[in-house]
């Protein structure tokens, strides 16, 4: 039995493509964890603003490029008490997660020197690999991995020990995108900063699901993509705290960010904007305050308490199936479940349920070295939303046990 | 039989089904009825990287005729594979070149065939052409 206070009949009908039919099925859609789907609320933003105010921002005198702007500034203030960051200049809007971890990470060539080491986790999105790589490459830094036990969660043992002062830097992100392992990031942070290094989280996976407290948290950066959280694509945020984006050089140059110009000289602008040349997603950095303001509507308790409901359900039911083995079975984790059937390619799961209007991911998922630590080529991957339903989670077994059928 | 007739073949056979299950049955059937190349075949050489699942081909000459084999790690792909390997192979090099692979839309499995779906197929229909221009330059 799964319970809820929310009303989700309710929540579904603020999804238009969730009335949608593929081949011919309605849509079951389990892929969130990829790309969450976008409520009305945040469609009629995007569309009021190109509507009504569609202007460049910060530069114009004339009324649209003042509503633009403080419609834009009013989504960054969105944002900033949402993570609990101490001040609005601290987010950066970027194009999401990517862009934000390559700002740091080019950010940093100038700090570090030959023989300093960057902690990498074991469970890391390629986005949060090569950027590293590339600026160990740059400076002659070493990468060292946080390893990672077959329940999918980091051997924290192994984590203190790997730490010195030759540690400048540790990625980790805050939920695993393929295993769906939440991290202890506070741990991981607080231990970081005993021997002086710098952390960045990358929160892509967790934005959805919790509400990470970034001052509590004693972060120094974090990463968040919009359209993991019912925002649209392209338009993501980078924290940082002030000290750490003052010494930061600029990312890239352009209009927006600077102060004054010359032939011989230009002087940057102040936070944000030193890091926010050009034009930016404007209508995109509104809607992502609009998904916000949606999410909170619904409560972020409320989402995950639901959501680890149907996940517990959807384990339970899928492990019922014969064969079937789940990867990342941590003691925390979201509503995100990577499974294979023994005997059968995850890619031929995945186009059997597609046939029958499933999403669900099928591959790697971006993250090659976890799919390396447990010897398989890939899995299926489910990923839970709170607009997911258990009679959804009932179809997708159902598919499941199809597609076993007639594979083996 | 030329390439045309064979796919005609394959498009009379695909015909009989109702639905996409059975074609897909049949695609699954054909995936593991039997074993597409020899082992010693399957090396990184051979290898086609999709992202999803992998394709190993191997081309060699029979008299005038290009022979292939191929197989792959996912047993749907696979099916794609031996309806492929049907219509193109034990042919002359320059009809491998003419030929076209419309046919594969005509029996509903177009989407396998797209670009974006990384399962190697795109990049393997390449592969053939590009064996089969190697091979007729050697002819020559």
């Amino acid at each position: 039995m799964i319970e809820t206070t929310l009303d989700i009949q309710a929540i579904r009908k603020d999804f238009p493509i969730l009335q949608r039919e593929v081949n011919g099925q309605p849509l079951v859609y389990l892929d969130n964890a990829a790309t969450s789907q976008t409520p009305q609320q945040v469609i009629d933003t995007i569309v009021d603003y190109y509507q009504g105010y569609n202007a460049n921002i910060h530069r114009g005198v004339h009324t649209l490029s003042q509503e633009a702007t403080d419609a834009y500034e009013v989504a960054r203030e969105k944002i900033q008490k949402h993570f609990n960051i101490a001040h609005s200049h601290e987010v950066i809007f970027t194009s999401g997660t990517t862009q934000s971890i390559n700002l740091v990470a080019t950010g940093f060539t100038s700090f570090l020197k030959k023989g300093d080491e960057i902690l990498v986790s074991a469970m890391e999105h390629h986005s949060n690999i090569v950027p590293w790589q590339m600026l160990c490459e740059r400076t002659g830094a070493v990468l060292k991995v946080i390893p990672m036990n077959l329940e999918g969660e980091l051997v924290m043992e192994e984590y203190h020990n790997l730490l010195s002062d030759k540690t400048k830097l540790v990625f980790c992100n805050h939920v695993s995108n393929a295993l769906g392992t939440i991290n202890p990031i506070a741990e991981i942070i607080q231990a970081a900063h005993k021997v002086g290094a710098a952390v960045l989280i990358d929160g892509a996976q967790a934005a959805a699901h919790v509400k990470p407290d970034l001052q509590a948290l004693d972060v120094d950066f974090y990463t968040v993509s919009a359209h993991k959280m019912c925002g649209p694509t392209g338009v993501g945020m980078l924290y940082g705290k002030e000290e750490w984006l003052k010494k930061l050089p600029p990312y890239q140059g352009g209009g927006e960010m600077i102060a004054e110009v010359t032939f011989e000289k230009t002087t940057y602008a102040d936070l944000p904007h030193k890091f926010e040349a050009g034009t930016p997603n404007i209508c995109g950095g509104i809607a992502f305050g609009a998904a916000l303001d949606y999410m909170n509507s619904i409560g972020f308790g409320a989402i995950a308490q639901y959501e680890d409901e149907l996940m517990q359900y959807a384990t339970e039911q899928l492990l019922a199936i014969d064969g079937l083995k789940i990867y990342g079975t941590a003691a925390h984790k979201t509503s995100v479940i990577s499974f294979n059937i023994e005997g059968v390619h995850p890619y031929d799961i995945g186009t059997i349920v597609d046939k029958l209007g499933i999403a669900v991911r099928t591959g790697h998922h971006c993250a090659q070295p976890i799919m390396d630590f447990y010897k398989i080529p890939g899995t299926v991957r489910a990923s839970f939303s709170f607009y997911n339903t258990k009679e959804e989670v009932d179809k997708l077994v159902e598919g499941v046990k199809r597609a076993r059928n007639m594979l083996l | 039989m030329t390439i045309k007739e064979i796919q005609e073949d394959i498009i009379d056979e695909f015909s009989m089904f109702d639905d996409w299950m059975q074609r897909y049955e049949y695609m699954i059937e054909l995936g593991k009825s039997l074993p597409l190349i020899e082992e010693q075949y399957k090396t990184d050489d051979n290898l086609i990287k999709g992202c999803q699942s992998k394709v190993w081909v191997h081309a060699e000459l029979d008299g005038d005729k290009l022979v292939f084999t191929a197989d792959s790690d996912a047993i749907i792909t696979k099916g794609i594979i031996a309806i492929l390997v049907r219509a193109f192979s034990n042919q002359k090099p320059q009809d491998i070149i003419d030929a076209d692979v419309d046919f594969i839309d005509e029996i509903g499995l177009k989407e396998h065939l797209s670009p974006t779906r990384a399962n190697g197929l795109v990049s393997m229909i390449k592969q053939l052409k590009l064996y089969a221009v190697a091979y007729q330059t050697q002819l020559k």
